[in-house]
C-alpha cells in the first residue's frame, strides 16, 4: 500500500496488490463435496473442529522441512545413500511419518534432471512439502510438462544443456517423488542452515534448480 | 503374474481403453518403456475407487520411456529426454 492519502481521487489504481476473492461454488463436485461434508457432520462422524484442524495441519506443512533433508543429503553422503535407498525410514529422522505412501528421493546431477508431474491428478510429496503450489494442479502444467518439458522449464527459468537428460516424472500411483537439486558451485563453505536457503520449494519438484549462493540465477 | 517382471524388463502397456476409474495414463497405452524399478504391491486402485479392499494387492513398477518414441518427436524434448511413470503389474505385458 502507498502511504500518500487515505482519499482516493479516481479509480485509476490498481487493485493488484490483493488476493481476488474466492468465488462461490458452482460446480457440481463443488456443491457435492459440501453437502458430503455437511452430511458427515451432521452424522456425528466428524466435527467441524476436526475437519478444519485437519485443514490447518496440513497448511503448516511447508517446504521448509523438505528444504531441511536435501540439506542434509548435501552435507552427509551416507546420509544421503539412505535417503535414495529408504526414504520413507530416512525421513522419520525430520520427524515424518509416512505409512501407506511410498516415498522416493530422486538425485539430479548434471547428466539427469529430473521434474516431478502428476499427469492423472495432483499426487505430491505433502508430508514433506506441504500443499502443493496452484499452478502444480493446473491442467496446462500437466499436460504440457509430460510433452514440452524444455518450454515448460524455460518460462520457469530453467535452461539446461541438451546434453543433459530431462526425465519427467510422472507420479501416478502409490509414489510420492522428492527431487534432491544439483548443489550450486561455490557453496562448499556454507553451512547445513545456510544451504537450506537456497533449496526452493520448486527445486524440489525439478522445475527450478537451487538458487544462486550470489544474487539471483538469471 | 508375480514375478514375470523385474528391474530391466522391456514391456508395453496394454493398449486398452476399459471404462472405470484407471490410472494408467491414455498417451502410455500401447507404449514401450523399460522397468527401471519395483515398488512393491498395493493395493489394486480400480477396485478400492469403488469400494472394494483392493485385495489381492499388485506389483507397481516405475517404467522409463522414451521421449521421441513416445511423442513421435512432436514436442519440446531433446534427444535424451524421457520419461516415467508409475505402472501396476495388470497393465504390462513382457515383450
Amino acid at each position: 500500500m502507498t502511504g500518500n492519502s487515505g482519499s482516493h481521487g479516481g479509480h485509476d489504481h490498481s487493485h493488484n496488490d490483493f488476493q481476488p476473492d474466492i468465488k462461490e461454488p458452482t460446480e457440481n463436485w463443488e456443491l457435492l463435496e459440501i453437502a458430503l461434508r455437511e452430511l458427515l457432520v451432521d452424522k456425528g462422524v466428524l466435527s467441524a473442529r476436526e475437519i478444519q484442524d485437519e485443514i490447518e495441519a496440513w497448511e503448516k506443512k511447508s517446504p521448509e522441512k523438505g528444504a531441511e533433508i536435501v540439506a542434509r543429503a548435501w552435507v552427509d553422503e551416507e546420509f544421503k545413500a539412505r535417503l535414495l535407498e529408504d526414504a520413507n525410514r530416512t525421513i522419520q529422522e525430520f520427524g515424518i511419518e509416512v505409512e501407506i505412501l511410498k516415498m522416493v528421493a530422486l538425485e539430479n546431477t548434471p547428466e539427469l534432471h529430473h521434474v516431478v508431474v502428476c499427469t492423472l491428478c495432483s499426487c505430491y510429496p505433502r508430508p514433506i512439502l506441504g500443499v502443493p503450489p496452484l499452478w502444480y494442479k493446473s491442467k496446462q502444467y500437466r499436460s504440457r510438462v509430460i510433452r514440452e518439458p524444455r518450454a515448460v522449464l524455460r518460462e520457469f527459468g530453467t535452461k539446461l544443456s541438451d546434453d543433459t537428460e530431462i526425465r519427467v516424472v510422472d507420479s501416478t500411483a502409490d509414489c510420492r517423488y522428492l527431487v534432491i537439486p544439483v548443489r550450486p558451485v561455490g557453496t562448499e563453505k556454507m553451512t547445513e542452515e545456510e544451504l537450506a536457503k537456497l533449496i526452493t520449494r520448486d527445486s524440489m519438484i525439478g522445475t527450478a534448480q537451487a538458487r544462486d549462493p550470489i544474487g539471483q540465477r538469471s | 503374474m508375480s514375478d514375470q517382471f523385474k528391474v530391466g524388463s522391456k514391456v508395453r502397456v496394454t493398449k486398452a481403453y476399459p471404462p472405470g476409474h484407471i490410472r494408467t495414463p491414455f498417451f502410455l497405452r500401447g507404449k514401450k518403456g523399460i522397468i527401471i524399478r519395483h515398488f512393491g504391491k498395493y493395493p489394486n486402485p480400480e477396485r478400492l475407487a469403488y469400494g472394494l479392499n483392493g485385495l489381492p494387492k499388485l506389483n507397481l513398477y516405475q517404467v522409463l520411456f522414451d521421449m521421441e518414441t513416445t511423442w513421435q518427436g512432436d514436442g519440446s524434448f531433446a534427444a535424451k529426454d524421457t520419461l516415467t511413470s508409475d505402472i501396476y503389474e495388470t497393465w504390462l505385458e513382457l515383450i
